[in-house]
């Protein structure tokens, strides 16, 4: 791992766990990670390469979907979690935000957040104060807090769905894909609060995301994943300058960046084809 | 006119009580997905159990607390048993389950309190109230009245529950998104379990209800079924839906009964809230109140 200062100890560990859906279908061939008490880490890979199944595999959420862990170990603070449910796994402080954000399209943005500390006994005059907390990192929530979340913005479902996550107070956030059909001065935005709850209330991430570019920008370590196996690993800024990431994955290659036509040309291909 | 409003005020208050049961229906309905058929079991559950009680010599408040008590133990154990084991499969099959749960509770209920037809008092009778027949020369029953006003006190204390407390804002969670809502961490089984014990309570009401206009006997279970033109209506999502579409159930099958039964022979009151379902279902399948499924990139 990285040779600065002392290593911090993992909070998450993944131990070579294999998942498989149905019954029958491989996805995870086992897949190994570790993420550093207050730290980003980066899970890259492209579609279907595994990111969202290993994220659901660690907060327990393959049940609803047939899926299930087959193999190996996941531990959080040192402990086994892969038999705890979503809701022990949310009192021990590791929460989920998934793909596609998923907020409550019927409940009102503060409602949403509201939600969010329902593990949570706490009193009234907290939960206006935790209220607060999260509107002081989205203003723009606040504006909006009375409106039903099913009207709302992309940008600012997604700041829900983080906010709501916050609410459970949690040590670590798994966050899918936040990027997702966003324009990208909100997903700028998105990262850059990302950073300050990283930074200032030290909350651990793990951040499955597409979008190599920006994610390796604001990570500080990453794993990519290509069919459900890990391919390469490395310090953040280490795999931002790796040839074949930058082939692959940063749509880059040594004789420079592909030709817009090229870009335009699959694009309307694809319109053709949806 | 007095006639007409006289039919009209009849067909509302009936309607109440019809509410009554598509509320118990609506709430395990947009909690789950699960379509209960056996609520109208729950229903005749309720009341022959009370009855039952009654007559083995309890007072009314005691009857009614041990009525609801195993009211809502049945509704934990259905959870725990039948429900919990089949989450996640396809909705058909938890149909499926609801309807052997149906037989199962009405063999049980008889075979506990026998299957004699037996009255029930409440001690309000189902007479004119005389005020309203001095003053405006109008028929409004006293028993329909006061079983309105439980139905909307019920209604009235639901919605609260709902909208306010911890608990209703995470049933209200879970009916828009569980993978969400597990996410984090509303447990699926504790929010199921306090639905179906609201269920639970809501058919002992209405069972008490029924039970004491049309007497405790099998034929309450069907009376449940007239839920389903209701739910149809208002759509089987939405609370106040459920309590409009009693209502104007209620309302028209009476003066449909009275107006336009005469015309054809009679006797269409036991099927024209059912007509009046399919037609709307054509025009309106999600209906009245049904929630717009809110569709924005
Ligand atoms: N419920 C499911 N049943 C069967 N197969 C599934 C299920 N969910 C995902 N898969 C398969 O598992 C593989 C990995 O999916 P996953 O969603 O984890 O990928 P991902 O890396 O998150 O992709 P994306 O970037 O598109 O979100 C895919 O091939 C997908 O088809
Ligand atoms: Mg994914």
């Amino acid at each position: 791992m990285s040779t600065a200062a002392a290593p911090a100890a993992p909070i998450l560990s993944v131990n070579n766990i294999e998942v498989i859906y149905d019954h029958v279908i491989l996805v995870l061939k086992g897949v190994s990670l570790e993420v550093a008490e207050g730290r980003i880490v980066a899970l890259l890979g492209a579609n279907g390469a595994g990111k969202s199944t290993t994220l659901k595999a660690i907060s327990n959420l393959l049940a609803a979907e047939r899926g299930d862990v087959t193999k190996g170990t996941i531990e959080f603070k040192g402990r086994r979690v892969d038999k705890l449910t979503p809701n022990q796994l949310v009192r021990m402080g590791v929460c989920q935000v998934m793909e596609g954000r998923h907020c409550f399209q019927h409940l009102t943005v503060e409602e949403n957040l509201l939600t969010g500390a329902f593990t949570r006994r706490i009193s009234r005059a907290e939960l206006r104060a935790d209220l607060e907390r999260v509107y002081h990192y989205f203003p723009r929530l606040k504006q909006r807090r009375t409106s039903q979340s099913g009207y709302t913005s992309g940008g600012e479902q997604q700041m829900t769905a983080i906010g709501r996550a916050l609410m459970a107070k949690p040590t670590t956030i798994l966050l899918d894909e936040p990027s997702m059909g966003l324009a990208p001065q909100i997903v700028e935005e998105i990262f850059g609060i990302v950073r300050d709850l990283n930074a200032k209330e030290r909350v651990s991430f793990l951040l499955a995301e597409q979008n190599t570019m920006i994610a390796l920008r604001y990570a500080n370590y990453g794993y990519i994943l290509e069919n459900g196996r890990v391919v390469m690993d490395g310090d953040a800024g280490e795999l931002a300058n790796n040839e074949d990431v930058k082939e692959f994955y940063l749509g880059l290659s040594t004789a420079g960046r592909k030709s817009f036509r090229d870009v335009k040309h699959y694009r309307r291909r694809k319109r053709w084809l949806a | 006119m007095t006639f007409f409003f006289e039919v009209l005020i009849g067909g509302l208050l009936s309607g109440v009580m019809y509410s009554l049961v598509a509320l118990g229906f609506v709430l395990i309905y947009k909690a789950s997905g699960v379509f209960n058929f056996a609520q109208g079991a729950l229903v005749f559950m309720a009341a022959l159990t009370f009855v039952g009680l009654t007559e083995m010599g309890l007072g009314f408040a005691m009857a009614l607390a041990v009525t609801l008590v195993v009211m809502i133990a049945g509704a934990l154990l259905t959870e725990r048993l039948v429900l919990r084991k089949l989450v996640n499969q396809p909705q058909i099959t938890l149909f499926m389950a609801t309807i052997g749960l149906t037989f199962f509770i009405e063999g049980l209920t008889q075979l506990v309190w026998g299957s004699q037809p037996r009255g029930l008092d409440l001690g309000i009778p189902d007479q004119p109230i005389e005020w309203v027949l001095d003053r405006a020369g109008i028929v409004v029953s006293q028993f329909e009245l006061f079983a309105a006003g439980v139905a909307a006190v019920m209604v009235a204390a639901l919605a609260l529950f709902f909208q306010k407390t911890r608990i209703g804002r995470g049933l209200r969670a879970v009916a828009d998104d569980h993978q969400a809502a597990q996410s984090i961490g509303i447990p699926l089984h504790l929010i199921w379990a306090y639905v179906w014990a609201a269920a639970g309570f809501v058919a002992l009401v209405a069972g008490l209800l029924w039970g004491a206009r049309n007497g405790v006997q099998f034929a309450l279970t069907f009376t449940a079924l007239k839920a389903l033109p209701v739910l149809i209506l208002g759509g089987f999502e939405s609370v106040p839906g459920a309590i409009i579409g009693g209502l104007i159930i209620g309302a028209v099958e009476k003066l449909a009964e009275v107006y336009v039964g005469p015309m054809v022979g009679g006797g269409i009151e036991g099927w024209v809230a059912y007509v009046i379902a399919l037609l709307f279902l054509l025009v309106r399948p999600e209906g009245l109140f049904g929630e717009k499924h809110i569709d924005r990139v």
